[in-house]
């Protein structure tokens, strides 16, 4: 099936979002969980699938399958063509300038962990500073602090006020003559903050510090051009916007790109080998080792298709209209303390409900089929922050509608009604 | 676990809807007698005498015990805890240390084993002999993955205050329930 052909009813003749029509292209959410259909409010974690991209995937298996960069036969050249081409998709999703400053990685966290290793131990040395935020999750610290530990540089951190927006005079107070790198999230997973990275980026590059964005909260919610953003790097995971497990993007601007040491070595990776000396291929395949998840890359092009068949703009919109109404409909309840009030926000509701842990919220909603995450959500900084050990979390994607955010409020009512 | 289903009729996966499990209904979990000890946690604090304590830790969702006792010859004589944790954690240890209150040490092992048995289903305490009494409350966890640590974390820390370890954690080399599922 066609994304576009198919997806295009998804928009009613008056130009608005046809939530149900949208929800028939996602075979999961026809699960009943406990008896009860699946309200899945989990997606800040992990997103559903469309047929769309079921169908490409498995049409690949079907009849595409071979290596890639290989063969010279009609297998491989037709999976190369189609992997790259996914390639380019993401290229003009994200406004890249060029095709070649889109890496795939294995996710978000393979892909900061390759700006850590390809471009922070060749150029952040003993004494240097990095600065992150308060929000970041732990993929956006631990590397960090590996390559704080290794070098003997130095971690600075951008504190947040009580909504949890990052105050942004105290950053601009972080730099000086040893900071090298700045590396911030786009949104946060935890309180779904939208940042002000473009203002962020712009008084980096006053102090010619280049940024790395972690846009796993991001991209897939809302329009992203990194060229306009100007961020010397970009990070995000398919599985988060409708794509496959296992693969994911590091955007970078090509001059810096070509200044990073490959991190790992192999094949694909080089233009030639012998045992004195190997030469390394030219971006992106330097930092392309081993054969890699064709079949994930060429879901995440389906992925790009099918969302941009909706734009992105209406995919937020529908978002934001979820975020109000569940803001609302919170406000409202006795004892429920909202984490991240920020005016700038994504579709994610962060939670605590006075005297029951995240933990037992979590469970008795999923008695009846409310999927939520409870936890610290790999962002323990942000916990400390507030004061709490955990948080439960609500998020919302393009195909949740307000009657599940009632079976959410539904079910706070029901763990008031037990824990009294 | 019983969490989906999926079947292959004309070469076309479809999802249906899983049977409900009664173990799953709250009211199975979340028993009066759970909810009470969640709300006065009996024990609750720390032994200034204490001759052994451990601390124990479950990172994945931040239940966090202190739990320290007395021994008396080979008696349990005195023990309390205090930490931040869910409901089931709670109720678990507050109901742990009346239960081994006065048990030697050896018959605590063997409820250590008994209640980790039941709570990751190798053991039913309806049909098996034991000597968990009312802890068998907590079998309900057996149908939830995610919670059977929650309900076990404060037996292994007091299997750990036991044998002189400072500190367990649920996860890595010591966590009690990777092997187990």
């Amino acid at each position: 099936m066609n994304a576009s052909s198919s997806v295009l009813h998804a928009i009613k003749p008056d130009g608005a979002f046809d939530v149900e029509r949208i929800r028939a292209d996602f075979p999961i959410l026809k699960l009943k969980v406990n008896g009860k259909p699946l309200v899945y409010l989990d997606n800040a974690a992990s997103s559903q699938m469309p047929q769309q991209v079921i169908d490409r995937l498995v049409r690949y298996q079907t009849a595409e399958h071979a290596n890639i960069h290989r063969g010279v036969h009609y297998l491989s050249e037709t999976a190369t063509a189609a992997y790259e081409g996914a390639r380019v998709k993401v290229q003009r999703f994200i406004n890249a300038k060029e095709a070649r400053e889109v890496i795939y990685t294995r996710g978000t966290t393979d892909s900061l962990n390759l700006v850590m290793h390809g471009y922070g131990r060749a150029f952040i040395g003993a004494g240097d500073e990095i600065i992150v935020s308060q929000l970041e999750h732990h993929s956006n610290i631990v590397p960090w602090q590996m390559l704080c530990e290794e070098k003997g540089a130095k971690l600075r951190v951008i504190p947040c006020n009580d909504a949890g927006e990052l105050l942004l005079d105290e950053y601009r107070k972080l730099f000086n003559s040893h900071t090298r790198l700045v590396a911030v999230t786009h949104v946060s997973n935890a309180l779904g903050t939208i940042n002000p990275v473009k203002d962020m980026i712009a008084t980096a590059h006053e102090h010619g510090v280049p940024v790395l964005l972690d846009g796993a909260q991001a991209i897939p919610h809302m329009k992203v051009d990194v060229q306009d953003l100007d961020c010397d790097f970009y990070a995000f995971s398919a599985h988060k916007m409708c794509g496959p497990t296992g693969i994911g993007i590091l955007y970078g601007k090509a001059a810096l790109l070509e200044k990073m040491k490959p991190f790992e070595g192999g094949g694909d990776m080089i233009l030639s080998v012998t045992f004195e000396k190997t030469t390394y291929n030219v971006i992106p395949h330097k930092f392309e080792a081993g054969t890699p998840p064709i079949a994930a890359g060429i879901g995440l092009g389906e992925t790009i298709d099918y969302l941009e068949s909706l734009g992105m703009d209406r995919i937020a919109e529908h978002e934001h209209n979820l975020i109000v109404y569940a803001t609302e409909a919170f406000k409202e309840l006795k004892d429920v303390r909202i984490v991240g009030t920020a005016r700038e926000k994504a579709g994610v509701l962060s939670f605590t409900m006075k005297g029951v842990h995240p933990h037992d919220v979590g469970t008795i909603l999923n008695e009846d089929g409310v999927a939520v995450r409870t936890g610290h959500h790999c962002a323990q900084p942000v916990m400390q922050r507030f004061g709490i050990p955990a948080t439960a979390r609500a998020s919302f994607y393009l195909y949740n509608t307000m009657s599940e955010v009632d079976a959410l409020v539904a079910g706070i009512h029901k763990v008031r009604k037990i824990f009294g | 676990m019983r969490w989906w289903r999926a079947s292959t009729r004309s070469g076309k996966y479809s999802v249906e809807a899983h049977p409900i499990d009664p173990a799953m209904d709250s009211k199975n979990l979340y028993q009066e007698v759970i909810l009470d000890h969640n709300k006065k946690p009996r024990n609750w604090g720390k032994l200034a005498d204490a001759s052994h304590q451990a601390e124990g830790l479950n990172p994945l969702c931040g239940d966090h015990i202190w739990l320290s006792l007395k021994l008396d010859g080979d008696k349990v004589g005195s023990i309390a805890f205090e930490g931040e944790s869910c409901a089931i954690c709670k109720a678990s240890s507050s109901m742990m240390t009346t239960n081994v209150k006065g048990k030697s040490v050896e018959e605590v092992e063997q409820m250590i084993q008994e209640f980790r048995d039941m709570a990751t289903g190798k053991l039913d305490t309806g049909s098996q002999p034991n000597h968990l009494g009312r802890l068998s409350v907590f079998a309900g966890v057996r149908d939830l993955p995610s919670r059977v640590k929650c309900a076990i974390l404060p037996w292994h820390t007091l299997h750990a205050a036991l044998n002189s370890e400072a500190t367990i954690s649920t996860e890595g080399d010591r966590d009690p329930v990777a092997t187990e599922r």
